[in-house]
């Protein structure tokens, strides 16, 4: 019987069902599940590595020793990966192996909207393209297959409305395949000059091979319907065309690099108009009209921006939609919030008092970015908070005593240490914060090195953050708890004032975790409020303001304490006041 | 031609709950089925909007403007933010409770007021205070399942036992009761 499974999961499924042993990842929206859910398999080894580069290359040594071998990562994961992913388009492998990289446009939860296809031309990998559950499991299989067939890894391409999408998958059996043998070749896995140059011919012969295999391969496929008009697409945009334009021709590519261009060549001279849909970049549209083809329209249609859907597709078209009513009220924005309870609003609520200049990162943490708090001058990628706040007052060393970097204890891992480790070399005067809440929050709650569980919930040492901020060469580090404004301020004033690099770890584990017990709702006297608003600094979503008095919201508060350190009048405390 | 449901919510409402809910019945009743989440990001708080989409044979995995057949709002206000989506004579199934957002806690912005007569003049509503009734089962987190059992009266091809199935199925077993209540209530109400 079928199954209704998230794209995430089927490729889990596949992965299983393929025979895969091993897989390391990072996790990234929208491509964490994948890892979760595979997880849930005791015949496959699973495991978070510290960043995406990591996994990449454990993965590649898995594949070395035999065993098919996977890793997924969302699209600026694979910029971290890059470095050894351009080189094994000229290892290739001995076990098979596929690389998830999952995009995001419109950027629900990303912090740009990088086209992952432009990493296959660039590296020479093939590329796989998925649109729904279905083809998740099918071709996360078939990339298996290929990459033992062509010696390489397969590169296999989703985006949000593909991994975050649920549809029925049909389930079949795990093909159990023994590791295959190891032999040491230099020649092939040694990538120095002399080696490298040869397998460069190698891999540009892969290429014409796959090409060839591209242009046969049923991955990529007409459909003739009314000729006026054809459409070329892949992934989620081959779905939103069936939906908006039913009975149009289409040509849907699956394997998307090579692309199958003499196939494509021979549907637009079907049509009278070839169009080519695509998310984000024109590549598709690029490497058509470049090979002579001609292309009534792209890019100049659709834009390169956001995501798209069957409306958009019809509205940019010029085509009719449906009648709708809108709501003509102004509605208050909705953005996402920390949540009541959050261990990062206090320090960043001390951040804002002190009008600091603060180099932020990326995690649940860069929403103090956003009011009332505000805190945060810049987010760029994982780990460069430390490294901008080197650069910063290096060049500004007058401003060192009013500039921090705040950096996650997932983050820290993933890429700070070597930012810190610039700090404590070359010697300028910054001050980080780490801030430990005891889980990787923003995707969802990974454990990371730092919090002493593995992926299969083992338990490991922990990485000791002290130790390795001291291994690095700072001799300032110490901790706070998190929730106490005052310790957080006096720790701030004295590692500003201090004339040496320091490190400060704010330590509070998320309230979200499961072993966290949330305590009593606070309450406000109304009889002792006097309506200052002071508890409001800290942006929290269970303090109100009504009738002229502060007031909390009990189903969100978990007691935390922060508005009561606010407030000045004792007002706000346990138990009930009414 | 396929049917559309969206749902729409703040995030950590269980807006997921009840779209894997309501695709666990459709599909009981063979229907080509694909649902759309976004996950990450927007669950903090955030406005949240999850999509069922049902039929012989369904494409997209998302709805369009004036598509859904029903919008399920598990907020007051947050229906009217996807009102463009609602087909002509489609439904609006709208929590009456409101949550507030941080920009409106925070001073910058303003709470519409009655924001569901508004709504009553540009579609059809049924609207219900899910928050008492969830409440009045024994927890605030079972809104979900009262808007469901609203939306249940409304989807007459399913039989109630295939909604209470799911419920029996997709839900820890420690809270099947409480949510087959909360489903009951939002049905009869
Ligand atoms: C290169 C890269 N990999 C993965 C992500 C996705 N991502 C964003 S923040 C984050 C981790 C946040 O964890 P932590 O630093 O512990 O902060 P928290 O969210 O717990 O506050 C991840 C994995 C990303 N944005 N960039």
């Amino acid at each position: 019987m079928k199954q209704l499974l998230l794209g995430n999961k089927a490729i889990a499924r596949g992965l299983w069902e393929a025979g895969v042993k091993y897989v390391s990842s990072y996790p990234g929206t929208p491509s964490t599940e994948i890892t979760e859910e595979v997880a849930e398999f005791s015949e496959v080894y699973a495991e978070w590595a510290p960043n995406e580069k990591v996994a990449l290359e454990s993965a590649m040594g898995a594949s070395l020793a035999g065993a098919r071998a996977f890793t997924a990562m969302k699209h600026v994961g694979l910029n971290v990966a890059a470095d050894p992913l351009f080189t094994s388009a000229y290892t290739g492998v001995n076990g098979g192996l596929v690389i998830c990289v999952a995009d995001d446009p419109a950027m629900h939860s990303s912090q740009n909207e990088q086209d992952s296809r432009h990493y296959a031309r660039a590296a020479k990998l093939p590329m796989l393209e998925p649109s729904d559950s279905e083809e998740c499991r099918d071709f996360t299989c078939l990339a298996y297959e290929l990459s033992e067939a062509f010696d390489t890894p397969v590169l296999l391409r989703t985006c949000t409305r593909v991994a975050h999408s649920q549809s029925l998958v049909e389930l079949h059996e795990r093909a159990d395949l023994p590791l295959k043998e190891y032999k040491k070749d230099p020649s092939k896995y040694v990538m120095n000059p002399g080696f490298g140059y040869k397998r460069h011919f190698v891999v540009e012969d892969r290429l014409k091979k796959l090409k060839e295999y591209s242009e046969n391969s049923p991955l990529n496929f007409e459909e003739i319907n009314d000729t006026s008009v054809g459409y070329v697409c892949s992934g989620t945009c081959y779905e939103y065309i069936k939906e908006a334009i039913p009975g149009a021709s289409v040509f849907k590519v699956g394997m998307s690099f090579p692309m199958p261009l003499e196939k494509i060549r021979a549907f637009a001279a079907k049509v009278d108009k070839l169009i080519v849909v695509e998310e984000l970049d024109g590549v598709f549209e690029a490497e058509i009209r470049a090979a002579g083809i001609r292309v009534d329209g792209g890019k100049d249609i659709f834009g390169c921006i956001g995501e798209l859907s069957q409306s958009k597709i019809r509205a940019a078209l010029g085509l009719s939609l449906p009648e709708s009513a809108e709501f003509d009220q102004p509605l208050p924005a909705r953005p996402p919030v920390m949540c009541a309870g959050c261990p990062h609003r206090g320090v960043f609520y001390v951040l804002s008092k002190l009008k600091l200049t603060v180099t932020g990162d990326i995690g649940c943490y860069t929403l103090g970015a956003a009011a009332p708090l505000s805190a945060v001058d810049s987010v760029l990628c994982m780990g460069a908070s430390i490294g901008m706040l080197h650069g910063f007052n290096t060049v500004r060393p007058e401003a060192s005593g009013k500039t921090v970097a705040v950096i996650g204890d997932s983050t820290f891992l993933h890429s700070g240490i070597t930012g810190l480790t610039d700090i404590a070399y070359n010697r300028s005067i910054s001050t980080v914060l780490i801030l430990d809440n005891s889980i990787t929050g923003m995707t969802g709650h990974q454990q990371n090195p730092a919090t002493g569980l593995t992926l299969k919930l083992k338990e490991v040492p922990p990485v000791s953050l002290e130790k390795v901020c001291e291994a690095v060469g700072i001799k300032r580090v110490r901790s706070v708890d998190a929730g106490n404004l005052k310790e957080i301020e006096t720790a701030l004033r004295e590692e500003l004032a201090a004339e040496e690099p320091s490190v400060i770890i704010c330590r509070k584990p998320c309230q979200l975790l499961k072993y966290v017990k949330p305590k009593p709702a606070l309450s406000v006297d109304a009889d002792k409020c006097r309506g200052c608003k002071s508890c409001m600094r800290i942006g929290c979503p269970a303090v109100k303001f009504a009738s002229g008095k502060a007031e909390i919201d009990s189903a969100q508060c978990v007691g935390c304490g922060l508005c009561s350190q606010m407030c000045a009048f004792g007002a706000i405390g346990e138990g009930k006041h009414e | 031609m396929s049917n559309s449901i969206m749902i729409v919510g703040v995030g950590g409402q269980g807006t997921l709950l009840a779209s894997r809910l309501i695709g666990h019945v459709l599909i009981e009743k063979g229907f080509d089925v694909k649902l759309s989440e976004v996950h990450g990001m927007s669950q903090r708080g955030g406005s949240v909007v999850t999509y069922v989409k049902y039929g012989d044979k369904v494409f997209s995995p998302i709805v369009g403007e004036g598509e859904a057949d029903f919008i399920l709002s598990f907020e007051a206000i947050e229906g009217a933010r996807y009102l463009k989506m609602l087909k002509k004579d489609g439904l609006l199934i709208t929590n009456t409770a409101q949550i507030y957002p941080i920009t409106v806690i925070t001073g910058q912005q303003e709470y519409p007021t009655e924001p569901i007569d508004a709504l009553k003049d540009k579609c059809r509503v049924a609207d219900v205070d899910a928050l008492k009734l969830a409440r009045a089962c024994g927890s605030d987190k079972a809104q979900n399942t009262v808007l469901l059992g609203v939306l249940s009266r409304y989807m007459p091809e399913i039989a109630l036992e295939s909604w209470l199935s799911a419920i029996e199925q997709l839900v820890k077993p420690k809270f099947v009761e409480l949510n087959k209540k909360a489903f009951l209530e939002g049905r009869n109400a």
